[in-house]
């Protein structure tokens, strides 16, 4: 029995690595036939994509200017991250489902694909009549399904695939797309810019409200495709949206590359909320296989009093290397970034945000949470910049961490830089252990040490979780236990 | 017989704390153990809860007809063990209701049992509540979080009354009540009391003892029970202190 096991560990820290030790639970592989491009990656493979896509010439130019950019640029180094090679050669860089088909109703569907969506409890099934949220599946690369769009249409919302949004709005896309990440920002952004496959795009217009949570489910599904996701959410003035992104993936043996790019576009008087809960494959307890996950995210705070506020609960991928920043330029805008990341085994995650001050009276605020279990490393990298014109700024930077037993790491990497004298930022940091004291007195009260774990984690993270809608905060709890949980059988 | 107590030795880095210890509690009764600072009296409780920083150097446990020192934590509590503490630890960001409800239902889950929805479980934390006269606020903030030091005893009470142990042990529960929470204290005990369950009750004060009556008093010193008496004996040290025990004890150690 479990609980014996435990009771024989004098060391805390081993009740803790015990619990740690778990398996990944979401690792199944679906069987859904797949179309690549040629592997590995050249102008040819760009124009392929293009191609295949059948995109506007613009898109294609957009394309070959970021390959070609990218071409000239070196993989960073800076990440508080250990990094195998990547062998860009040895990447599929577009998959796509064969069956391209457009369905009516969900009978339509590959039944492989709705069991999958079973095994992750999120059918389709359920959540159309679960009405309030409006999926938007990507399975690989290319939209399978979209729902509530008649809905969101009324309203004049486009809720719709990056693919779909290209060559139905090409206007909006050639507008926006880049705006905030331009294809020189970094190399997984240039790479992206190249190659990226699909994602979602989203416009809502003047004065609307969303009046439901859209929310899209990622999965990287064949084996040894890169994936690169392309969101940009575009709040025109007096907008307000929540988009969720969440993903889970198959579990696989070897690393697989995904590099997103999401972009925010909020107007005058308009509010974005973007939650994440990301549990892509960690690898497995020796640190072999799993994702890599670089992404760029970063959202404009373009008219004055927007607002942008970043949620995320990232408990997946072998690496992380994500830093979901705001640029505060309208006068009295708000940019938040709240964040709970969680490393065990051998995961290594670099995550923090960027904000960036350049409009009066702005104001950010930052809370981050990481909790460190197993041989893992954790990081915090944030940068606080107010600039010059930027008066009367405030900035309140939280940065707490959580070690779970003594082979783990936490860091912290607060930059700041103020550039005028009436701005005031201020910056908190703590680290933290799961106390013998607290594990006792939970199971003391009958809980098995796993629980108890579970318990003190969510309680430590409850602050960021909080900013979660209904019901993903659910999920995300769930997910916090599982990742640091061994099964209990 | 619930629990039995047999010649326990425990110590802590090596020093011995508890040096000989033999205790028997039937269901139905209740023991109070008092005794000097820094006798031992919370080192007992922690050992029979089960807490793995002291080491069990010889002796036995016998609870329920079971080898005790066997036992997880976990199961010891699920058992029916309760450990009221003298210094609960705060646990922030988890509610009480989130805290019960778990404790709970791994215990209904360990006794075989179907977990308690999330009706049926309130409607349980009101009626505890009401038992104890928790005031309700109190329920939805964090474990033992921001509570003054009555608050976190009164939490205690709150918990044993939501678990409905077997044994509980109740360490210093008293200290720093109010007269009016003492009462509310000892009430829920009293209310509590059954012909199954027993209760060590460890305290300083024998006022307690006018509330909760004991069958036994015990006073623990240096690490042994030194002295069994009825409720009088509380009485007997109020008035005399613990001086004229430990001159006994030198005595004893003079004479042997
Ligand atoms: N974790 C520990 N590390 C070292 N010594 C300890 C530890 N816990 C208890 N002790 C020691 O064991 C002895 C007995 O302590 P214990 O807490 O059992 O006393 P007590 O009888 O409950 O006292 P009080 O009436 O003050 O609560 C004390 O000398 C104490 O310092
Ligand atoms: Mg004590």
């Amino acid at each position: 029995m479990q609980g014996q096991l435990v009771i024989m560990e004098s060391d805390p820290d081993n009740i803790i690595n015990e619990v740690t030790q778990s398996d990944y639970k979401y690792g199944f592989v679906t069987d859904i036939e797949t179309e690549y491009a040629p592997i590995g990656l050249s102008e040819d493979t760009v124009r392929y994509i293009s191609l295949k896509k059948n995109e506007p010439e613009f898109m294609l130019e957009y394309r070959l200017k970021a390959f070609r950019h990218w071409l000239t640029m070196k993989l960073p180094e800076w990440a508080h991250l250990e990094i195998p090679p990547i062998d860009f050669r040895d990447i599929y860089f577009y998959a796509a489902p064969k069956k391209k088909k457009q369905y009516e109703s969900l009978d339509q569907v590959d039944p492989e694909l709705l069991a999958t969506f079973d095994k992750l409890g999120i059918s389709l099934e359920e959540q159309k009549k679960l009405a309030g949220v409006a999926v938007d599946a990507v399975i690989d690369s290319v939209s399978v399904k979209t729902t509530f769009s008649e809905t969101l249409s009324k309203y004049g919302i486009i809720f719709c695939s990056m693919s779909e949004a290209i060559q139905n709005h090409p206007d909006l896309v050639k507008q926006y797309l880049g705006s905030v990440v331009p294809y020189t920002d970094n190399y997984y952004a240039s790479l992206n810019s190249a190659v990226f496959s699909d994602g979602s795009f989203c416009y809502i217009p003047k004065g609307v409200r969303c009046p439901v949570e859209l929310s899209t489910y990622f999965r990287i599904n064949a084996a040894n495709t890169g994936q690169f996701e392309r969101t940009l959410i575009v709040a025109d003035e007096g907008a307000y949206v929540s988009y969720m992104e969440g993903c889970t993936a198959p579990q696989r043996d070897e690393n697989q590359l995904h590099a997103a790019v999401v972009e925010i576009v909020a107007m005058k008087d308009a509010s974005v909320k973007y939650s994440t809960v990301q549990n892509w494959y960690p690898g497995d307890k020796s640190g072999k296989g799993g994702i890599y996950n670089f992404v760029t995210k970063r959202g404009i705070c373009k008219g004055s009093n927007s607002k942008i506020s970043w949620t995320q609960v990232e408990t997946g991928s072998a690496i992380t290397w994500k830093y979901p920043s705001c640029i505060l330029l309208g006068d009295n805008s708000v940019g938040e970034f709240y964040s709970v990341a969680v490393t065990n085994n051998y995961q290594q995650a670099d995550t923090g945000t960027k904000m960036i001050h350049l409009g009066k009276n702005t104001k950010s605020t930052i809370i981050s949470k990481g909790i460190s279990a197993g041989k893992s490393n954790n990081s915090y990298r944030g940068l606080v910049r107010i600039s010059k014109n930027a008066s009367n700024s405030r900035n309140y930077s939280q940065c707490d961490s959580l070690l779970l037993g003594s082979a783990c790491g936490a860091h912290t990497w607060p930059y700041i830089q103020v550039e005028n004298k009436s701005s005031i930022v201020e910056h908190e940091a703590t680290t933290s252990k799961i106390s013998e004291d607290q594990l006792f007195y939970c199971q003391q009260r009958g809980m098995n040490a796993e629980s108890a774990i579970g318990l003190i984690v969510n309680g430590y993270a409850k602050e960021v979780l909080k900013q979660l809608p209904m019901e993903f905060a659910v999920e995300a709890q769930k997910l916090l236990s599982i990742s640091l949980e061994g099964s209990v059988g | 017989m619930l629990l039995s107590i047999k010649n326990l030795h425990a110590s802590i880095n090596g020093k011995e704390i508890l040096k000989g210890i033999t205790l028997d509690v039937n269901q139905g009764e209740v023991h109070a153990i008092m005794g000097p600072n820094g006798t031992g009296k919370s080192t007992l409780a922690s050992v029979i809860a089960g807490r793995e920083v002291f080491d069990v150097t010889a002796g036995e446990v016998i609870y329920k007809g079971k080898n005790l020192l066997k036992l997880a934590v976990e199961e010891r509590a699920r058992e029916g063990i309760f450990l009221g503490f003298q210094y609960p630890v705060e646990i922030p960001g988890v509610s009480i209701t989130n805290f019960m409800r778990t404790a709970v239902n791994e215990i209904r889950k360990y006794k075989g049992l179907d977990p308690l929805g999330g009706g049926a479980f309130l409607k349980l934390m009101e009626e505890k509540k009401k038992l104890v006269e928790l005031t309700s606020n109190l329920a939805n903030r964090s474990v033992n979080e921001g509570f003054s030091g009555g608050e976190k005893k009164k939490n205690e009470i709150f918990q044993m009354a939501m678990l409905e142990p077997t044994l509980a042990i109740l360490d210093e529960t008293d200290s720093g009540l109010d007269i009016d929470a003492l009462r509310v204290v000892a009430n829920g005990v009293n209310k509590l009391r059954t012909k199954d369950n027993a209760f060590m009750v460890i305290t300083h004060y024998q006022r307690l003892l006018d509330y909760i009556v004991p069958d036994f008093v015990h006073v623990l010193f240096e690490g042994r029970i030194v002295k069994s008496g009825t409720k009088e004996l509380a009485l007997e040290l109020e008035e005399k202190g613990y001086d004229w025990i430990r001159k006994e004890q030198e005595g004893k150690g003079i004479a042997g």
